[in-house]
């Protein structure tokens, strides 16, 4: 049996008929076409799913499409400004060398967003734990901890 | 002035798309496409009695269900071993799907087609499998002793056996030299599985279009995946192509082809009419598809009053898992790698590969040198402790010396040529990494302790790569080169040579990889070499056109082609900036045309070129386009090389490891871009550290993997990495034209050495075995 739901994703209403163990990380990538939402393990440990629901990080794999009918989303597709431009986020990522392959990288984009809202200059041993959710397998890390202190600095610039 | 971007930190190419969810991973394509999944052995060793799909055949969205006796002859062969070697007598790989016997637990039995993946996983579930059970290898031990074998045809599980032997100076083996040492040594070494374990696992697409088949793949190799699919499928080459898009990490694994889903899937592709698609899942990803590190090392050594090594005698037993298809380049890159930066007096190595009823070994990132590397390191620790030296002092009265290169090692390396050096400074980076660390004045204390770890890394093997450069008529440059990428900034690094090279600006360089449509020779990715290889391959390929362009330009001009120079794309007369043409123009006379499509192609149309009447508009010898096409094709590997050294502190009562500081002294050559060279050691000394501390495979019994998740496989978080400082030092490769060596593996290679080096002084417990947990430490304190 099939439900009928709607997501707001990214500021937009979206409609998907899915079963009831459609997990949210497919209804993104393969209903809505969102593939910017990656899966690394389909068990809730390495956070490349990571989701914003209702403004807080989730991992979309252990959620079920069906659960979170008429909630907020927000995916990596949607963190740039309106007219394009990279978040501050975004931006330190770059700038800071703060991925390689990229797999990983929208998981991480989402809990710092997250992090930052919460807790906007946050100490180095704020930023570890912050972000000690999600694996990388090429970084190392320090690069994406650089990026997070970078991060808050551009939106403190740009507040 | 043409900017030089060669060496500059340039922001990467790749981030923005990678940044904003429009990456193009194999997951991401192919929407439409049918799924595969699989039904995998449960058994380490069984024998396969019976199939029954009957209870599968209601599931709704199920399209076809193959099993090993549905498939085609020469689809169903078994899959080639890639490197074949005298000493692998006894090479053997696995069918695509099983054959009657299962080897391990994971290996495909089944392929299930279907409309979507829940619903191939719904028809896995309910097809009944019929094992009978045999006994399981499990353990370099178990398998050396043979009572059981892996394959009934290889007799003690023995799939290999090398030694190989240089003599000292004057002629005395190894052994001899031992015997009459003034001081000598003997111990034992382990060193556990890890794996890869990129974040993306692999995956393949297939589309067929009643002609022409396009596979994408996660793969480190798109044109070898072409070839094995043609063999495999018995299609013409040109017929094929291979595409890489992006990929979400390799380390290794994924060089490893054609995997059983790259032949089957696209084989279901054709048989359907369908596209087909499958992604791997993790657990598969650590059930099927390829582990590394195991070895046991037995190791005796001879020495003199100064540490130097007489003799060094090395016996490996190496696990190679249930299959060889990569051969046996594992242990020989232990066996010569091993050496390092010394030159013991006399040395001999002897490898046994066996088999066991687990995952295949394949090469992941430092390929067997970190193995290599955790002996040879352990020697000299364990020299300096029997000597009452300084460590590093042991290692300096070993080294080679910076005026003894080019430096014969006396052995063959994993690319059939000879193990020669070809550039380095040693003593210099000793010197560079001691103060970095603070080796001097560092202060001991029980449960404080530093350690130290030094490699050598043979990069950039052949046989070779290519580049292809294009300039069209936009001004745009289009680089293109076979090999593959999975998160190294080739598009990066590759356009910064081609911007230095040809003087553009780095803005209309774009860079394509691992596409067999726009370049279908090459190698791929893997032993450090893509920097090596396609870099110079690249840079050659730009000579070639600038070469071309400035001749075309300088008939435009009517000036001497010495007297141009290429700046921000336009060619001008030197010291004459207004006698200049754009490389856009020089694109557009470079290719005589007979139709127009916009202002700046009109002007090389029929009737408004000056070109000489008597003379065919493409002079003899030349060809139309400014475009050039080249290959690099080394003599020889280069040497890369490294020292690293860590401080630690031990828990006295939990005997929790912390890592309080880590060090890196780095030497690749000329680096093209240091911000990428950087994030590259980060990545391996991180994945270096959940060797040496955390990750393990845990293998019951029964040959069950019990940490298949990652939830129980510890790979480490931002919590368990120490910040890195890194140092570089700068020894050009004389053997290519860019000057440059490798950087891709280096960060990982001698981390567990390092480790193990910095434990046993913060301990003064020894520590022959890898990774060490708490509780390890603990048992060993207790003794």
């Amino acid at each position: 049996m099939e439900h009928e739901i709607t997501l707001v994703v990214n500021g937009t209403a979206r409609r998907a008929r899915v079963p009831a163990r459609r997990l949210l990380s497919d209804c993104l990538r393969h209903d809505l076409g969102l593939t910017g939402t990656h899966v690394g393990c389909e068990h809730g440990v390495c956070g490349c799913c990571t989701v914003l629901l209702d403004g807080r990080p989730v991992r979309s794999c252990l959620t079920f499409a069906v659960t979170v009918d008429g909630a907020e989303i927000t995916t990596v597709e949607g963190l740039a400004d309106r007219d394009g431009r990279m978040s501050a986020v975004q931006r330190a990522f770059a700038e800071c060398h703060g991925l390689q392959c990229g797999f990983c990288t929208p998981g991480f984009l989402c809990t710092v967003t997250a992090l930052l809202k919460e807790n906007p200059a946050p100490t180095d041993d704020e930023v570890v734990e912050g972000i000690a959710g999600n694996l990388c397998r090429c970084t190392g890390y320090q690069n994406i901890v650089k990026a997070v202190h970078r991060a808050a600095e551009l939106l403190a610039e740009e507040a | 002035m043409t900017t030089k971007l060669f060496g500059a930190p340039v922001q990467r190419r790749e981030d923005p798309r990678l940044l904003t969810g429009q990456g193009r991973y194999l997951d991401d394509l192919g929407r439409d496409a049918l799924a595969a999944a699989f039904v995998r052995s449960p058994h380490a060793h069984a024998r396969v009695r019976d199939i029954d799909v009957s209870g599968a055949l209601d599931v709704e969205g199920l399209v076809a269900i193959y099993t090993w006796e549905d498939l085609p002859e020469r689809v169903g062969r078994a899959l080639p071993l890639l490197i074949p070697h005298p000493a692998l007598t006894h090479g053997r790989t696995a069918y695509p799907l099983a054959r009657d016997v299962v080897r391990h637990v994971g290996e495909p039995v089944v392929m299930v087609v279907a409309a979507d993946r829940y619903a191939a996983e719904d028809a896995c579930a309910l097809i009944e499998v019929d094992y009978e059970p045999l006994k399981p290898v499990v353990g370099i031990e178990e398998a050396v002793q043979g009572a059981q074998l892996v394959h009934e045809d290889v007799p003690g599980n023995v799939g290999a056996h090398l030694v190989q032997e240089v003599a000292a100076a004057d002629g005395r083996g190894a052994r001899e030299a031992i015997e009459t040492s003034p001081h000598t040594l003997a111990f034992r070494l382990d060193i556990e599985r890890s794996a890869s374990m990129p974040l993306e696992g692999r995956g393949v697409y297939a589309r067929w279009d009643g002609r022409d088949l396009r596979v994408y793949s996660s793969t480190q190799t798109s044109t070898s995946v072409r070839m094995a699919v043609a063999a495999a499928l018995g299609l013409p080459l040109p017929q094929v192509e291979v595409i890489a898009p992006d990929v979400g990490g390799g380390f290794g694994v994924k060089i490893v082809h054609p995997w059983p889903e790259e032949v089957l899937v696209p084989w279901a592709a054709m048989t359907l009419g369908r596209e087909v698609k499958w992604t791997e899942d993790r657990r598969e990803h650590f059930v099927s598809s390829a582990h590394e590190r195991g070895q046991v090392q037995y190791v005796r050594v001879g020495f003199d009053d100064d540490g130097r090594v007489l003799g060094l005698d090395v016996t490996i037993l190496h696990d190679h898992g249930a299959y060889t298809p990569y051969g046996i380049i594992v242990p020989i890159v232990t066996s010569t790698q091993l050496l390092g930066p010394y030159k013991p007096g006399a040395y001999r190595v002897e490898f046994t590969a066996v088999y066991t009823n687990t995952v295949q070994v394949t090469p992941y990132r430092g390929a067997g040198r970190p193995q290599g590397v955790f002996c040879m390191e352990r020697t000299m620790d364990k020299i300096a402790r029997y000597l009452g030296k300084d460590r590093t002092e042991v290692r300096a009265a070993n080294f080679i010396r910076p005026d003894e290169f080019p430096y014969d090692q006396g052995m063959t390396f994993q690319d059939g040529r000879p193990l020669i050096y070809d550039s380095g400074n040693y003593p210099e980076m000793l010197r560079m990494i001691k103060e970095l660390i603070g080796w001097d004045t560092f202060e001991r204390r029980p449960g404080l302790g530093i350690g130290i770890g030094c490699y050598v890394e043979g990069t950039g093997v052949g046989p070779y790569e290519g580049g292809h450069v294009q300039i069209t008529s936009d001004g745009r440059v289009h680089v293109s080169t076979g090999l593959t990428s999975q998160g190294q900034g080739h598009e990066t690094a590759f356009a910064q040579i081609a911007a230095t090279e040809l003087g553009v600006p780095i803005e209309r360089v774009s860079v394509v990889t691992g596409d067999t449509r726009r370049f279908g020779y090459a190698v791929g990715t893997f032993a450090s070499r893509a920097a090596v290889v396609s870099g110079n391959a690249i840079a050659l390929a730009c000579r070639k056109v600038r070469e071309k362009a400035l001749r075309i330009a300088a008939d435009a001009l009517e000036a001497d082609p010495g007297d141009l120079d290429i700046a921000d794309g336009i060619v001008h007369v030197v010291g004459a900036p207004s006698a200049a043409v754009p490389l856009s123009t020089v694109a557009v006379l470079a290719n005589p045309l007979r139709y127009a499509f916009d202002e700046e192609t009109a002007k090389a149309t029929q009737f408004a070129t000056a070109a000489a009447p008597d003379r065919p508009p493409v002079a003899e010898g030349e060809e139309p386009g400014l475009e050039g096409r080249d290959y690099y094709s080394p003599i020889r590997s280069t040497f890369a090389a490294g020292m690293h050294a860590a401080i630690v502190e031990t828990d006295p009562d939990t005997a929790e490891i912390k890592v309080l500081r880590y060090a890196v002294v780095h030497d690749c050559g000329r680096l093209i871009n240091p911000m990428i060279v950087e994030g590259q050691i980060h990545g391996g000394v991180a994945q270096g550290i959940g060797g040496a501390l955390y990750e393990r495979m845990v293998y019951d019994q029964h040959g069950q993997l019990v940490n298949a998740s990652f939830m129980d496989f510890l790979m480490p978080y931002a919590t368990e990495i120490p910040r890195v400082e890194t140092g570089h030092l700068e020894t050009p490769s004389p053997l290519n034209p860019l000057g440059i060596k490798g950087a891709g593996e280096a960060g990982v290679i001698p981390v567990s050495a390092v480790i193990a080096s910095a434990v046993e002084d913060a301990e003064g417990i020894e520590i022959n075995r890898m990774p060490i947990s708490p509780s390890e430490l603990f048992e060993l304190r207790m003794g």
